[in-house]
Protein backbone atom coordinates (compact mmCIF):
# COMPACT_ATOMS: atom_id res chain seq x y z
CA UNK A 1 0.00 0.00 0.00
CA UNK A 2 1.72 3.07 -1.05
CA UNK A 3 0.97 6.56 0.15
CA UNK A 4 0.30 9.46 -2.14
CA UNK A 5 2.91 12.15 -2.46
CA UNK A 6 2.22 15.53 -1.00
CA UNK A 7 5.05 17.58 -2.46
CA UNK A 8 6.23 20.83 -0.95
CA UNK A 9 8.31 23.15 -3.13
CA UNK A 10 9.93 26.08 -1.33
CA UNK A 11 10.71 28.94 -3.74
CA UNK A 12 12.81 32.05 -3.16
CA UNK A 13 12.52 35.49 -4.73
CA UNK A 14 15.99 36.69 -5.71
CA UNK A 15 17.60 39.33 -7.91
CA UNK A 16 17.34 38.03 -11.48
CA UNK A 17 20.33 35.89 -12.41
CA UNK A 18 21.12 37.98 -15.50
CA UNK A 19 21.63 41.15 -13.48
CA UNK A 20 24.98 42.08 -12.02
CA UNK A 21 24.25 43.16 -8.45
CA UNK A 22 25.60 46.49 -7.23
CA UNK A 23 26.79 47.07 -3.67
CA UNK A 24 24.66 49.66 -1.83
CA UNK A 25 26.12 52.97 -0.66
CA UNK A 26 26.30 51.99 3.00
CA UNK A 27 28.21 48.76 2.19
CA UNK A 28 25.67 46.70 4.08
CA UNK A 29 24.25 44.72 1.20
CA UNK A 30 23.33 44.98 -2.45
CA UNK A 31 21.09 47.59 -4.07
CA UNK A 32 17.53 46.25 -4.44
CA UNK A 33 15.63 49.40 -5.45
CA UNK A 34 14.44 49.29 -9.04
CA UNK A 35 16.13 45.93 -9.62
CA UNK A 36 14.38 43.06 -11.41
CA UNK A 37 13.55 40.12 -9.17
CA UNK A 38 12.65 36.59 -10.28
CA UNK A 39 12.26 33.09 -8.95
CA UNK A 40 15.63 31.59 -8.00
CA UNK A 41 16.63 29.41 -11.01
CA UNK A 42 17.23 26.32 -8.87
CA UNK A 43 13.78 26.68 -7.26
CA UNK A 44 12.33 26.87 -10.77
CA UNK A 45 13.96 23.52 -11.58
CA UNK A 46 12.62 22.01 -8.32
CA UNK A 47 9.12 23.15 -9.23
CA UNK A 48 9.45 21.85 -12.80
CA UNK A 49 10.57 18.44 -11.55
CA UNK A 50 7.60 18.22 -9.19
CA UNK A 51 5.20 19.11 -12.02
CA UNK A 52 6.81 16.50 -14.30
CA UNK A 53 6.51 13.82 -11.62
CA UNK A 54 2.84 14.65 -11.40
CA UNK A 55 2.40 14.58 -15.20
CA UNK A 56 4.22 11.25 -15.48
CA UNK A 57 2.61 9.49 -12.54
CA UNK A 58 -0.56 11.42 -11.65
CA UNK A 59 -1.85 8.47 -9.64
CA UNK A 60 1.08 8.81 -7.26
CA UNK A 61 0.89 12.55 -6.58
CA UNK A 62 -1.72 14.07 -4.34
CA UNK A 63 -0.69 17.72 -4.63
CA UNK A 64 2.11 20.22 -5.16
CA UNK A 65 2.27 23.06 -2.68
CA UNK A 66 4.58 26.03 -3.27
CA UNK A 67 5.78 28.11 -0.34
CA UNK A 68 7.86 31.26 -0.15
CA UNK A 69 9.30 33.14 2.80
CA UNK A 70 10.02 36.76 2.06
CA UNK A 71 8.52 40.19 1.41
CA UNK A 72 4.91 40.76 0.26
CA UNK A 73 6.19 40.89 -3.33
CA UNK A 74 7.26 37.26 -3.12
CA UNK A 75 3.61 36.49 -3.95
CA UNK A 76 4.50 37.28 -7.57
CA UNK A 77 6.74 34.23 -7.80
CA UNK A 78 4.11 32.11 -6.06
CA UNK A 79 1.60 33.18 -8.74
CA UNK A 80 4.15 32.13 -11.35
CA UNK A 81 4.56 28.77 -9.58
CA UNK A 82 0.76 28.32 -9.58
CA UNK A 83 0.63 29.23 -13.29
CA UNK A 84 3.24 26.59 -14.05
CA UNK A 85 1.37 23.84 -12.24
CA UNK A 86 1.52 24.08 -8.45
CA UNK A 87 -1.90 23.40 -6.88
CA UNK A 88 -1.83 25.83 -4.00
CA UNK A 89 0.61 28.06 -2.18
CA UNK A 90 1.59 29.84 1.00
CA UNK A 91 3.45 33.09 1.53
CA UNK A 92 5.13 33.63 4.88
CA UNK A 93 5.41 37.41 4.86
CA UNK A 94 8.47 38.50 6.82
CA UNK A 95 8.75 41.95 5.24
CA UNK A 96 12.23 43.01 4.16
CA UNK A 97 14.00 40.94 6.82
CA UNK A 98 16.87 38.68 5.82
CA UNK A 99 16.16 35.11 6.90
CA UNK A 100 19.11 32.74 7.23
CA UNK A 101 18.92 29.11 6.08
CA UNK A 102 18.56 27.73 9.63
CA UNK A 103 15.55 30.00 10.27
CA UNK A 104 14.07 29.17 6.85
CA UNK A 105 14.47 25.46 7.63
CA UNK A 106 12.65 25.91 10.95
CA UNK A 107 9.76 27.74 9.26
CA UNK A 108 9.62 25.08 6.51
CA UNK A 109 9.53 22.33 9.13
CA UNK A 110 6.33 23.80 10.55
CA UNK A 111 4.86 24.09 7.03
CA UNK A 112 5.76 20.44 6.33
CA UNK A 113 3.98 19.40 9.51
CA UNK A 114 0.99 21.63 8.80
CA UNK A 115 0.55 20.25 5.27
CA UNK A 116 1.58 16.67 6.01
CA UNK A 117 4.11 16.92 3.17
CA UNK A 118 6.12 13.75 2.57
CA UNK A 119 8.45 14.98 -0.17
CA UNK A 120 10.16 18.37 -0.20
CA UNK A 121 11.93 19.39 -3.41
CA UNK A 122 14.20 22.42 -3.15
CA UNK A 123 16.83 24.13 -5.25
CA UNK A 124 20.37 23.25 -4.24
CA UNK A 125 21.19 26.89 -3.52
CA UNK A 126 19.87 30.42 -3.83
CA UNK A 127 21.90 32.60 -6.18
CA UNK A 128 21.91 35.53 -3.76
CA UNK A 129 23.58 34.18 -0.63
CA UNK A 130 25.01 31.02 -2.28
CA UNK A 131 24.69 29.03 0.95
CA UNK A 132 23.56 25.60 -0.31
CA UNK A 133 22.18 24.73 3.15
CA UNK A 134 18.41 24.97 3.52
CA UNK A 135 17.42 21.54 2.18
CA UNK A 136 20.04 19.70 4.20
CA UNK A 137 19.06 21.64 7.34
CA UNK A 138 15.39 20.81 6.88
CA UNK A 139 16.33 17.14 6.43
CA UNK A 140 18.32 17.33 9.68
CA UNK A 141 15.48 18.98 11.61
CA UNK A 142 12.96 16.41 10.38
CA UNK A 143 15.46 13.53 10.54
CA UNK A 144 14.53 12.59 6.95
CA UNK A 145 16.79 11.18 4.23
CA UNK A 146 18.33 13.81 1.95
CA UNK A 147 19.44 13.62 -1.66
CA UNK A 148 21.38 16.71 -2.70
CA UNK A 149 22.27 17.98 -6.19
CA UNK A 150 19.81 15.70 -7.97
CA UNK A 151 20.24 15.25 -11.71
CA UNK A 152 17.61 12.47 -11.99
CA UNK A 153 14.62 11.52 -9.83
CA UNK A 154 12.59 8.31 -10.16
CA UNK A 155 9.64 7.25 -8.03
CA UNK A 156 9.38 3.48 -7.80
CA UNK A 157 6.51 1.50 -6.35
CA UNK A 158 6.57 0.88 -2.57
CA UNK A 159 7.40 4.55 -1.86
CA UNK A 160 11.04 4.27 -2.82
CA UNK A 161 12.68 7.16 -4.62
CA UNK A 162 15.91 6.75 -6.59
CA UNK A 163 17.95 9.92 -6.97
CA UNK A 164 21.07 10.38 -9.11
CA UNK A 165 23.29 13.05 -7.58
CA UNK A 166 26.05 15.11 -9.10
CA UNK A 167 29.14 14.62 -6.96
CA UNK A 168 32.74 15.75 -7.38
CA UNK A 169 34.20 13.49 -10.05
CA UNK A 170 30.96 12.14 -11.50
CA UNK A 171 27.61 10.99 -10.20
CA UNK A 172 26.12 8.46 -7.82
CA UNK A 173 22.66 7.05 -7.21
CA UNK A 174 21.06 6.66 -3.81
CA UNK A 175 17.62 5.48 -2.77
CA UNK A 176 15.37 6.14 0.19
CA UNK A 177 11.82 5.56 1.23
CA UNK A 178 9.45 8.45 1.77
CA UNK A 179 9.39 10.88 3.47
CA UNK A 180 12.48 12.56 2.06
CA UNK A 181 14.17 15.78 0.97
CA UNK A 182 15.59 16.34 -2.52
CA UNK A 183 17.65 19.34 -3.61
CA UNK A 184 18.04 19.80 -7.35
CA UNK A 185 20.92 20.65 -9.64
CA UNK A 186 20.91 22.54 -12.93
CA UNK A 187 20.90 19.59 -15.25
CA UNK A 188 17.79 17.95 -13.89
CA UNK A 189 15.44 19.63 -16.38
CA UNK A 190 14.58 22.71 -18.42
CA UNK A 191 11.82 24.70 -16.66
CA UNK A 192 8.72 25.59 -18.69
CA UNK A 193 7.21 29.03 -19.21
CA UNK A 194 3.78 29.81 -17.87
CA UNK A 195 1.26 30.29 -20.69
CA UNK A 196 -1.16 33.21 -20.65
CA UNK A 197 -4.29 31.08 -20.02
CA UNK A 198 -2.49 29.39 -17.14
CA UNK A 199 -1.46 32.74 -15.72
CA UNK A 200 -5.13 33.75 -15.77
CA UNK A 201 -6.21 30.47 -14.15
CA UNK A 202 -3.51 30.82 -11.50
CA UNK A 203 -5.27 33.92 -10.17
CA UNK A 204 -8.03 31.65 -8.89
CA UNK A 205 -5.72 29.16 -7.20
CA UNK A 206 -5.23 29.43 -3.42
CA UNK A 207 -2.49 31.70 -2.06
CA UNK A 208 -2.54 31.78 1.73
CA UNK A 209 -0.73 34.65 3.41
CA UNK A 210 0.67 33.98 6.85
CA UNK A 211 2.84 35.75 9.38
CA UNK A 212 5.57 34.09 11.41
CA UNK A 213 3.37 33.74 14.50
CA UNK A 214 0.85 31.76 12.40
CA UNK A 215 3.47 29.02 12.03
CA UNK A 216 4.40 29.09 15.70
CA UNK A 217 7.59 31.17 15.43
CA UNK A 218 8.00 34.27 17.59
CA UNK A 219 10.84 35.98 15.83
CA UNK A 220 13.72 35.39 13.45
CA UNK A 221 16.83 34.44 15.38
CA UNK A 222 19.60 35.12 12.84
CA UNK A 223 23.07 34.05 13.99
CA UNK A 224 25.30 35.82 11.50
CA UNK A 225 25.86 39.53 11.71
CA UNK A 226 26.85 41.04 8.37
CA UNK A 227 29.57 43.57 9.18
CA UNK A 228 30.07 44.73 5.61
CA UNK A 229 29.55 43.86 1.97
CA UNK A 230 32.20 44.93 -0.51
CA UNK A 231 33.19 44.65 -4.14
CA UNK A 232 35.78 41.94 -4.73
CA UNK A 233 39.19 43.35 -5.64
CA UNK A 234 39.27 44.20 -9.34
CA UNK A 235 41.80 42.48 -11.59
CA UNK A 236 44.26 44.72 -13.31
CA UNK A 237 43.49 45.33 -16.96
CA UNK A 238 45.37 42.96 -19.24
CA UNK A 239 46.76 43.29 -22.71
CA UNK A 240 45.51 42.13 -26.08
CA UNK A 241 48.06 40.42 -28.28
CA UNK A 242 47.96 40.20 -32.05
CA UNK A 243 49.12 36.63 -32.66
CA UNK A 244 50.20 33.34 -31.11
CA UNK A 245 53.90 34.26 -30.97
CA UNK A 246 53.13 37.37 -28.93
CA UNK A 247 50.85 35.31 -26.69
CA UNK A 248 53.63 32.83 -25.96
CA UNK A 249 56.24 35.50 -25.29
CA UNK A 250 53.81 37.30 -22.97
CA UNK A 251 53.18 34.02 -21.08
CA UNK A 252 56.94 33.66 -20.69
CA UNK A 253 57.22 37.25 -19.42
CA UNK A 254 54.63 36.45 -16.77
CA UNK A 255 56.48 33.20 -15.97
CA UNK A 256 53.23 31.33 -16.54
CA UNK A 257 54.92 28.70 -18.70
CA UNK B 1 43.02 43.23 30.02
CA UNK B 2 42.90 40.31 32.39
CA UNK B 3 39.69 39.28 30.77
CA UNK B 4 41.23 39.37 27.34
CA UNK B 5 44.21 37.32 28.43
CA UNK B 6 42.02 34.72 30.01
CA UNK B 7 40.12 34.25 26.79
CA UNK B 8 42.89 34.48 24.27
CA UNK B 9 45.02 31.94 26.12
CA UNK B 10 42.12 29.59 26.66
CA UNK B 11 42.84 26.69 24.31
CA UNK B 12 39.31 25.46 24.63
CA UNK B 13 38.06 28.26 22.46
CA UNK B 14 40.13 27.18 19.48
CA UNK B 15 39.61 23.47 19.42
CA UNK B 16 38.93 22.45 15.84
CA UNK B 17 37.77 19.27 14.17
CA UNK B 18 38.44 18.87 10.44
CA UNK B 19 36.94 16.21 8.20
CA UNK B 20 39.56 14.59 5.98
CA UNK B 21 38.30 13.77 2.50
CA UNK B 22 40.05 11.40 0.18
CA UNK B 23 39.78 8.35 -2.00
CA UNK B 24 41.99 5.38 -2.83
CA UNK B 25 44.18 6.23 0.17
CA UNK B 26 44.91 9.70 -1.27
CA UNK B 27 43.97 12.76 0.76
CA UNK B 28 42.23 15.43 -1.32
CA UNK B 29 44.28 18.61 -1.75
CA UNK B 30 41.16 20.53 -0.69
CA UNK B 31 41.50 18.98 2.78
CA UNK B 32 45.05 20.39 3.05
CA UNK B 33 43.71 23.88 2.30
CA UNK B 34 40.99 23.32 4.90
CA UNK B 35 43.67 22.52 7.52
CA UNK B 36 45.43 25.80 6.62
CA UNK B 37 42.19 27.69 7.28
CA UNK B 38 41.72 25.86 10.60
CA UNK B 39 45.29 26.66 11.65
CA UNK B 40 44.51 30.36 11.23
CA UNK B 41 42.09 29.92 14.13
CA UNK B 42 44.75 28.10 16.16
CA UNK B 43 45.54 24.69 17.56
CA UNK B 44 44.67 22.00 18.55
CA UNK B 45 43.34 20.62 15.28
CA UNK B 46 41.89 17.14 15.29
CA UNK B 47 41.52 15.44 11.90
CA UNK B 48 38.77 12.87 11.46
CA UNK B 49 39.38 10.20 8.82
CA UNK B 50 36.49 8.01 7.73
CA UNK B 51 38.89 5.49 6.19
CA UNK B 52 41.72 4.20 8.40
CA UNK B 53 43.99 3.90 5.34
CA UNK B 54 44.19 7.69 5.38
CA UNK B 55 45.14 7.97 9.06
CA UNK B 56 48.91 7.81 8.71
CA UNK B 57 49.01 10.23 5.81
CA UNK B 58 46.74 12.63 7.70
CA UNK B 59 49.01 12.49 10.74
CA UNK B 60 51.83 14.01 8.68
CA UNK B 61 49.89 17.14 7.74
CA UNK B 62 51.52 20.14 9.35
CA UNK B 63 49.24 21.66 11.96
CA UNK B 64 47.27 18.52 12.77
CA UNK B 65 47.62 17.63 16.45
CA UNK B 66 45.50 14.49 16.69
CA UNK B 67 43.87 11.92 14.42
CA UNK B 68 40.57 10.20 14.98
CA UNK B 69 40.00 7.25 12.69
CA UNK B 70 36.98 5.16 11.91
CA UNK B 71 35.84 2.82 9.16
CA UNK B 72 32.66 1.60 7.58
CA UNK B 73 31.99 4.74 5.52
CA UNK B 74 32.74 3.46 2.06
CA UNK B 75 30.25 5.84 0.48
CA UNK B 76 29.90 8.69 2.88
CA UNK B 77 26.28 9.70 3.33
CA UNK B 78 25.44 12.78 5.38
CA UNK B 79 22.76 10.81 7.26
CA UNK B 80 25.41 8.35 8.48
CA UNK B 81 28.17 10.72 9.41
CA UNK B 82 26.28 13.60 11.05
CA UNK B 83 25.29 11.65 14.20
CA UNK B 84 28.97 10.70 14.66
CA UNK B 85 30.05 14.33 14.20
CA UNK B 86 27.39 15.59 16.60
CA UNK B 87 28.56 13.11 19.21
CA UNK B 88 32.23 14.09 18.74
CA UNK B 89 31.56 17.83 18.84
CA UNK B 90 29.36 17.67 21.92
CA UNK B 91 31.52 15.23 23.91
CA UNK B 92 34.89 16.74 23.03
CA UNK B 93 33.72 20.33 23.14
CA UNK B 94 35.09 21.28 19.74
CA UNK B 95 34.32 24.92 18.95
CA UNK B 96 34.99 24.56 15.24
CA UNK B 97 34.22 22.02 12.57
CA UNK B 98 35.55 22.49 9.05
CA UNK B 99 35.26 20.62 5.78
CA UNK B 100 36.23 21.68 2.29
CA UNK B 101 33.48 23.13 0.12
CA UNK B 102 33.13 19.83 -1.77
CA UNK B 103 29.77 18.27 -2.59
CA UNK B 104 30.38 15.99 0.40
CA UNK B 105 31.21 18.83 2.77
CA UNK B 106 28.20 20.79 1.63
CA UNK B 107 25.88 17.82 2.13
CA UNK B 108 27.13 17.23 5.68
CA UNK B 109 27.65 20.60 7.33
CA UNK B 110 24.12 22.06 7.08
CA UNK B 111 22.53 18.82 8.30
CA UNK B 112 24.90 18.89 11.25
CA UNK B 113 24.07 22.57 11.79
CA UNK B 114 20.41 21.70 12.15
CA UNK B 115 21.20 19.00 14.73
CA UNK B 116 23.36 21.41 16.75
CA UNK B 117 21.11 24.45 16.18
CA UNK B 118 23.96 26.36 14.53
CA UNK B 119 24.00 28.50 11.36
CA UNK B 120 26.98 27.34 9.23
CA UNK B 121 29.13 29.45 6.92
CA UNK B 122 29.57 28.26 3.34
CA UNK B 123 32.69 28.77 1.22
CA UNK B 124 34.79 30.78 3.64
CA UNK B 125 37.61 32.57 1.77
CA UNK B 126 39.23 34.46 4.65
CA UNK B 127 39.56 34.16 8.42
CA UNK B 128 39.48 37.62 10.01
CA UNK B 129 39.37 36.49 13.63
CA UNK B 130 38.00 33.40 15.41
CA UNK B 131 34.41 34.64 15.01
CA UNK B 132 34.62 36.70 11.81
CA UNK B 133 34.93 35.38 8.28
CA UNK B 134 34.65 36.54 4.68
CA UNK B 135 32.54 34.66 2.16
CA UNK B 136 31.47 35.40 -1.41
CA UNK B 137 27.80 36.06 -2.23
CA UNK B 138 25.99 36.74 -5.53
CA UNK B 139 28.28 34.42 -7.52
CA UNK B 140 31.37 36.16 -6.20
CA UNK B 141 30.16 39.62 -7.22
CA UNK B 142 30.22 40.69 -3.59
CA UNK B 143 32.20 39.68 -0.52
CA UNK B 144 30.40 39.60 2.82
CA UNK B 145 32.23 39.90 6.13
CA UNK B 146 30.13 38.06 8.71
CA UNK B 147 30.46 37.59 12.43
CA UNK B 148 28.92 34.50 14.00
CA UNK B 149 27.03 34.61 17.29
CA UNK B 150 27.02 30.81 17.59
CA UNK B 151 29.15 29.03 20.20
CA UNK B 152 30.12 26.40 17.68
CA UNK B 153 31.29 27.45 14.23
CA UNK B 154 30.64 25.13 11.31
CA UNK B 155 32.19 26.18 8.03
CA UNK B 156 33.03 24.86 4.62
CA UNK B 157 36.28 26.24 3.23
CA UNK B 158 36.82 27.35 -0.34
CA UNK B 159 40.03 25.46 -1.10
CA UNK B 160 41.24 27.84 -3.80
CA UNK B 161 41.45 30.64 -1.23
CA UNK B 162 43.93 28.93 1.12
CA UNK B 163 47.31 27.35 0.31
CA UNK B 164 47.55 23.63 1.10
CA UNK B 165 49.13 22.72 4.45
CA UNK B 166 52.50 21.04 3.91
CA UNK B 167 53.04 17.32 4.49
CA UNK B 168 55.92 16.52 6.84
CA UNK B 169 58.32 13.59 6.67
CA UNK B 170 57.30 11.96 9.90
CA UNK B 171 54.82 12.53 12.65
CA UNK B 172 54.41 11.89 16.33
CA UNK B 173 50.71 12.66 16.35
CA UNK B 174 48.51 10.21 18.21
CA UNK B 175 46.00 8.19 16.22
CA UNK B 176 42.89 7.14 18.13
CA UNK B 177 39.68 5.35 17.27
CA UNK B 178 36.56 7.47 16.99
CA UNK B 179 33.57 6.08 18.88
CA UNK B 180 30.97 4.12 16.94
CA UNK B 181 27.66 5.96 16.75
CA UNK B 182 24.39 4.47 15.50
CA UNK B 183 22.78 6.60 12.83
CA UNK B 184 19.46 4.90 11.99
CA UNK B 185 20.07 6.06 8.45
CA UNK B 186 17.34 5.18 5.95
CA UNK B 187 19.24 6.22 2.83
CA UNK B 188 21.04 3.57 0.78
CA UNK B 189 23.84 3.86 -1.72
CA UNK B 190 22.91 2.18 -5.03
CA UNK B 191 25.70 2.82 -7.54
CA UNK B 192 28.20 5.37 -8.78
CA UNK B 193 29.57 6.44 -12.10
CA UNK B 194 32.84 8.33 -11.81
CA UNK B 195 34.48 10.05 -14.75
CA UNK B 196 37.80 8.37 -15.48
CA UNK B 197 40.63 10.73 -16.26
CA UNK B 198 44.38 10.48 -16.61
CA UNK B 199 44.68 14.22 -16.20
CA UNK B 200 45.33 16.26 -13.09
CA UNK B 201 42.25 16.85 -10.97
CA UNK B 202 40.42 20.03 -11.99
CA UNK B 203 40.11 21.40 -8.46
CA UNK B 204 43.85 21.29 -7.75
CA UNK B 205 45.55 21.51 -11.19
CA UNK B 206 48.22 24.17 -11.73
CA UNK B 207 47.03 24.78 -15.30
CA UNK B 208 43.46 24.57 -16.57
CA UNK B 209 42.41 24.64 -20.21
CA UNK B 210 38.70 25.41 -20.41
CA UNK B 211 36.45 25.40 -23.45
CA UNK B 212 33.09 27.03 -24.05
CA UNK B 213 30.30 27.33 -26.55
CA UNK B 214 32.68 28.79 -29.13
CA UNK B 215 33.96 25.27 -29.79
CA UNK B 216 30.60 24.48 -31.43
CA UNK B 217 30.53 20.70 -30.93
CA UNK B 218 31.96 17.77 -29.03
CA UNK B 219 34.40 16.76 -31.78
CA UNK B 220 35.86 20.23 -32.00
CA UNK B 221 36.05 20.48 -28.22
CA UNK B 222 38.13 17.31 -28.06
CA UNK B 223 40.18 18.11 -31.15
CA UNK B 224 41.20 21.60 -30.00
CA UNK B 225 41.23 21.44 -26.20
CA UNK B 226 42.83 18.05 -25.54
CA UNK B 227 46.15 18.57 -27.37
CA UNK B 228 46.79 21.82 -25.51
CA UNK B 229 45.87 20.26 -22.17
CA UNK B 230 48.13 17.27 -22.89
CA UNK B 231 51.03 19.47 -23.89
CA UNK B 232 50.77 21.55 -20.69
CA UNK B 233 49.77 18.63 -18.44
CA UNK B 234 46.68 20.66 -17.61
CA UNK B 235 43.22 19.75 -16.37
CA UNK B 236 40.33 20.29 -18.76
CA UNK B 237 37.46 22.52 -17.72
CA UNK B 238 34.34 23.80 -19.42
CA UNK B 239 31.74 26.53 -19.25
CA UNK B 240 28.15 25.70 -18.41
CA UNK B 241 27.20 26.35 -22.03
CA UNK B 242 29.68 23.70 -23.22
CA UNK B 243 28.42 21.19 -20.66
CA UNK B 244 24.75 21.86 -21.42
CA UNK B 245 25.44 21.43 -25.14
CA UNK B 246 26.96 18.02 -24.38
CA UNK B 247 30.55 18.84 -25.44
CA UNK B 248 31.95 17.21 -22.29
CA UNK B 249 31.05 15.70 -18.93
CA UNK B 250 29.40 17.95 -16.37
CA UNK B 251 32.01 17.14 -13.73
CA UNK B 252 34.29 19.49 -15.72
CA UNK B 253 32.08 22.54 -15.29
CA UNK B 254 33.82 25.57 -13.86
CA UNK B 255 31.60 28.21 -12.29
CA UNK B 256 29.29 29.15 -9.46
CA UNK B 257 27.34 25.94 -9.88
CA UNK B 258 30.30 23.78 -10.84
CA UNK B 259 33.86 23.79 -9.56
CA UNK B 260 35.67 26.83 -8.22
CA UNK B 261 39.29 26.81 -9.36
CA UNK B 262 42.26 29.13 -8.90
CA UNK B 263 45.15 27.68 -10.92
CA UNK B 264 48.40 29.45 -11.82
CA UNK B 265 47.27 29.62 -15.46
CA UNK B 266 43.74 29.47 -16.88
CA UNK B 267 42.97 29.30 -20.60
CA UNK B 268 39.42 30.41 -21.44
CA UNK B 269 38.86 29.21 -24.99
CA UNK B 270 35.67 30.17 -26.79
CA UNK B 271 34.20 31.26 -23.44
CA UNK B 272 32.28 34.56 -23.39
CA UNK B 273 32.68 35.10 -19.64
CA UNK B 274 29.21 34.96 -18.08
CA UNK B 275 28.96 36.02 -14.41
CA UNK B 276 28.44 32.45 -13.29
CA UNK B 277 31.58 31.24 -15.07
CA UNK B 278 33.74 34.10 -13.77
CA UNK B 279 32.71 33.20 -10.22
CA UNK B 280 34.51 29.91 -10.69
CA UNK B 281 37.83 31.11 -12.08
CA UNK B 282 38.48 34.80 -11.53
CA UNK B 283 41.00 34.13 -8.75
CA UNK B 284 43.33 32.36 -11.19
CA UNK B 285 46.79 33.88 -11.23
CA UNK B 286 47.10 34.40 -14.99
CA UNK B 287 44.05 34.29 -17.28
CA UNK B 288 44.40 33.87 -21.04
CA UNK B 289 41.32 34.41 -23.21
CA UNK B 290 41.11 33.27 -26.82
CA UNK B 291 37.86 34.24 -28.50
CA UNK B 292 36.76 35.41 -31.91
CA UNK B 293 34.46 38.07 -30.45
CA UNK B 294 36.53 41.11 -29.41
CA UNK B 295 33.59 42.34 -27.28
CA UNK B 296 33.36 39.17 -25.14
CA UNK B 297 33.31 40.12 -21.40
CA UNK B 298 36.06 37.57 -20.70
CA UNK B 299 38.55 40.07 -22.16
CA UNK B 300 37.79 42.45 -19.27
CA UNK B 301 39.40 40.11 -16.76
CA UNK B 302 41.98 38.35 -18.94
CA UNK B 303 45.66 39.19 -18.44
CA UNK B 304 46.35 38.23 -22.03
CA UNK B 305 43.68 38.28 -24.72
CA UNK B 306 43.89 37.05 -28.28
CA UNK B 307 41.09 37.68 -30.76
CA UNK B 308 41.08 35.00 -33.39
CA UNK B 309 39.62 31.89 -34.99
CA UNK B 310 40.00 28.96 -32.58
CA UNK B 311 40.51 26.54 -35.48
CA UNK B 312 43.65 28.39 -36.50
CA UNK B 313 44.95 29.75 -33.21
CA UNK B 314 44.84 26.59 -31.13
CA UNK B 315 46.78 24.20 -33.38
CA UNK B 316 49.41 26.91 -33.82
CA UNK B 317 49.58 27.45 -30.06
CA UNK B 318 50.00 23.70 -29.41
CA UNK B 319 52.75 23.54 -31.98
CA UNK B 320 54.70 26.51 -30.66
CA UNK B 321 54.26 26.38 -26.90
Amino acid sequence: MSSKLKILVPVKRVIDYAIKPRINKTNTGVETKGVKFSINPFCDIALEESIRLKEKQPEKIDSIHAVSIGPTKAQDILRTALAKGADDSTLIDVGEDIVEPLQVAKILKSIVEKNNSNLVVLGKQAIDDDSNQTGQMLAGLLNWPQATNASKVEIKDNDEIYVTREIDGGEDTIKAKLPMIITVDLRLNEPRYASLPNIMKAKKKPLTKLKLKDVGIDSIDNRLEVLKVEEPPAREAGVKVGNVDELISKLKDLKAI
Amino acid sequence: MIFKRLFSSSRLLKDSLVLVEGSQSQINPATLSTITAASQIGEPITALVLDSNLAEQASKIKGVTKILKTDGFEHVLAEDVTPLLKNLIENNKYNYFFTSGSTLGKSIIPRLGALLDVQPLSDVIKVIDPKTFVRPIYAGNALATVKSKDNIILASIRASAFPPAPIEESSSVSIEDAPKVESNNRTEFVSENLTKSERPELGSAKIVVAGGRGLQNKEMFNKLIEPLASKLNAAIGASRAAVDSGFCDNSLQVGQTGKIVAPELYFAIGISGAIQHLAGMKDSKVIVAINKDPEAPIFNIADIGLVGDLNEVLPELVEKI
